[in-house]
């Protein structure tokens, strides 16, 4: 008794430790977007001091964030929408009818991932050139989609397998074809690994800056680059960046704290268990 | 008929003035200080020209391979670009970047210091026009000199340097007698030990292009460096650039730093710098040899060839770039804050040498700083701390981590610059500089 009350401190103790190292940059983080860029940069840090407002109004200023914002909801949305809508089908056909290739195809569709994206950054940089897609929403939303597909592939097909296929072959026996088993069956069996991947993949999605960089300029810049232009090699940057970050990491975290349960629900369905 | 033409005259003046009116320029700048002056001031000339300006503001790391990657693929993306001296003649001589010649009488382009001119310059041709430009300084604590009985020379030796940071040196307490960078890069811990290796005697390459690193005259400048940074530097001195020696500097930690002008502002801003009224600016340190002590960097504006707009690009550089937009800015802002080391203008204002006591120094280490005749020995390419070559930032960015490795004591001094002298060889012989 004494033993198990004893591992539970200890496990209790352990968590909340590892719960703060995995939080404390975000919320030293917050404590400096509140600093004066003197007090950011003030050794031995500070805990106490006057909290300013400063650096939301110079980041404001400096930048269009409800610009940069609405691009993030609109390429974090759209390409999530779209990739479930092209992934759904390919992982329904590998998980209830695969042939003795699917695996490996699976594999090289995950194997893609392995590859640094600088690796492709000139050859798709040519081809946006090409098509005038340079800093376009269409671009920014076609590509995020493209480096999520693999993953939302890979999970949509392990939530897929855990439905019994007999109940689709009950739906086959009532003459439903694949469309209608996907969208009447499948679908509705799977709602909590579908949303789950789609909650990661808006994640994913929004906290995307690669490509942001790189093809995007003006007009279609989500908020990573708007953060991307406030670090500096040569100057005080430490609030203002921080001010930056906080005011580009909000969304998603409230959007991650609203939708903490069906996400773990989710996760908890599939194979990701 | 008279009136048929004037009427023609009228219609095409119209059409040229709403065409005119009617375009947007996209700036792609890095986001230092007088940059995002410059941004905030750059309605003005929208009033002006009618012209409309777009920005892209980035860090300079990012800004730096954003830009490369559409000028070398011909994106045309943007129609002006902040660019700095190393990119300026490799991109010019290419023909990515349009001339820039042709710029009218008023804007008295004799008048831009003649090491920045020449330093923006391929083949006789200028292709960018700079906007701030900078050298090294020392920056020293003249109220511990005073106390301390120490004397700080116009141009010191390194030598001098460490006597000095051994005197007022007390890391126990931490302060430091000494604040240089140690963050590995080619512009940052590479810009000092260049420099340091210059007035040693060493060079980066030999006239036949084979690396210079691994010279006596090197060797002993990078041992230098290791050895003063250990004794008298601050702990994890290896993670510390410019930003990072400024907050030590600003915040009294440090006796000494040797680093860019451009943070002599900084440090003489009251509301940022606890030593605003105790701070002394000297020469860059000198060795055995007495050039090649201050690199020269500038950022500057130039026109990509693959902008459309390339006319109406000029007006706004030549805007942004003139005599006139310093004055603003000294009018407005304050001439402590004008940007530096361009004009020599700037530097015959009676409000700047007032509002500005690092504008001597700064001018003198500008104009001493010289591309071209700048090592003991002759050398084959142009620049201070790094050569106008493409194939400079890989073998910067190699040798930076090996010193970084010597500084940490990963490595001796010896065995990390014979890695770089062999990388550098190797980079060049592929490259065919060595025959």
């Amino acid at each position: 008794m004494v033993k198990n009350k004893r591992a539970l401190v200890i496990r209790t103790v352990l968590g909340w430790l590892i719960a703060f190292i995995m939080a404390f940059p975000v919320f030293w983080m917050t404590l400096a977007a509140f600093k004066t860029e003197m007090d950011a940069y003030a050794s031995p840090p500070l805990l106490v001091f006057t909290p300013t407002l400063e650096n939301f109004a110079e980041m404001n200023q400096r930048v269009d964030y409800v610009r940069h914002a609405w691009n993030s909801v609109l390429v974090a949305l759209g390409s999530t929408f779209l990739g479930i809508l092209i992934a759904a089908p390919a992982a329904y056909v590998m998980a209830f009818h695969p042939t003795k290739r699917t695996r490996s195809i699976m594999l090289w569709m995950l194997s893609t991932k392995f590859m640094p994206a600088v690796g492709v950054l000139v050859p798709m940089y040519l081809m946006l050139v090409w098509l005038d897609l340079l800093d376009t929403r269409t671009a920014l939303i076609t590509i995020t989609l493209l480096s999520n597909l693999p993953l939302v592939v890979w999970m949509l097909y392990s939530y897929f397998k855990e439905v019994p296929a007999e109940i689709l072959e009950a739906g086959r026996m009532d003459g439903a074809g694949p469309l209608k088993q996907l969208r009447y069956l499948l679908v509705p069996l799977a709602t909590p690994g579908i949303s789950s991947t789609a909650l990661l993949c808006i994640i994913l999605s929004w906290n995307e800056s690669f490509w942001c960089i790189n093809v995007t300029a003006v007009d279609s810049g989500t908020l990573a680059l708007a953060i991307a232009s406030f670090s500096n090699p040569e100057g005080y940057f430490w609030a203002k960046l921080s001010a930056a970050s906080l005011a580009s990491v909000a969304p998603i975290l409230i959007f991650g704290w609203v939708t903490q349960r069906q996400l773990v629900r989710g996760l908890t369905f599939g194979a990701v268990k | 008929m008279k009136l048929l033409r004037s009427l023609l005259f009228a219609a095409t003046a119209l059409i040229s003035s709403q065409t005119l009116a009617e375009t947007t320029l996209t700036i792609a700048t890095v986001n230092n200080p007088d940059m995002i002056v410059m941004q905030n001031y750059s309605s003005k000339f929208e009033e002006e020209t009618g012209i409309k300006l777009k920005w892209l503001v980035l860090e300079e790391n990012v800004l730096r391979q954003r830009v490369t990657t559409d000028i070398a693929t011909k994106g045309g993306q943007f129609d002006i670009i902040t660019i700095g001296m190393y990119e300026t003649p490799i991109w010019g001589k290419a023909g990515w970047l349009v001339p820039l010649d042709d710029m009218p009488d008023g804007y008295d382009i004799d008048d831009v210091l003649p090491s920045v001119r020449d330093g923006l310059s391929s083949d006789g041709k200028i292709y960018s026009l700079p906007f701030y430009a900078e050298s090294t300084l020392t920056f020293y604590r003249t109220d511990l000199f005073k106390k301390a009985g120490l004397t700080m020379p116009e141009k010191p030796t390194w030598t001098q340097i460490a006597d000095f940071a051994a005197k007022l040196n007390d890391k126990a307490n931490g302060f430091y007698g000494l604040c240089i960078r140690g963050q590995p890069g080619w512009g940052e811990n590479m810009a000092i030990v260049g420099l340091m290796g210059n007035v040693w005697g060493g060079q980066l390459f030999n006239p036949d292009w084979t690396s210079g690193y691994n010279s006596d005259a090197f060797k002993s400048a990078v041992k230098f460096y290791v050895d003063a940074g250990n004794k008298f530097g601050p702990p994890g001195m290896v993670g510390n650039g410019f930003n990072e020696n400024l907050a030590l500097m600003s915040s009294g930690k440090c006796a000494m730093w040797i680093d860019a002008s451009v943070a002599a502002g900084f440090l003489y801003d009251t509301k940022r710098s606890q030593i605003a009224d105790k701070v002394g600016f000297a020469q860059a340190p000198i060795e055995s040899w007495n050039k090649g002590n201050g690199w020269l960097w500038a950022w500057a504006l130039g026109i990509p060839s693959s902008s459309t707009h390339s006319g109406e690009a000029k007006k706004f550089v030549e805007w942004a770039t003139s005599k006139d937009y310093i004055k603003m800015i000294g009018k407005e802002e304050g001439w402590v804050t004008v940007p530096p080391g361009t004009r020599k203008s700037t530097y015959e204002s009676a409000d700047y040498q007032t509002a500005a006591p690092f504008a001597k120094p700064t001018l003198v280490a500008i104009e001493e700083a010289d591309p071209v005749n700048t090592t003991h020995n002759k050398k084959p390419y142009v620049g201070i701390t790094f050569a106008t070559i493409p194939e400079m930032q890989a073998i910067g960015n190699f040798t930076a981590q090996q010193v970084a490795a010597a500084l940490t004591g990963k490595m001796s001094v010896d065995e990390a610059l014979d890695a770089a002298a062999a990388n550098s060889d190797r980079t060049m012989k592929k490259a065919g500089y060595i025959k």
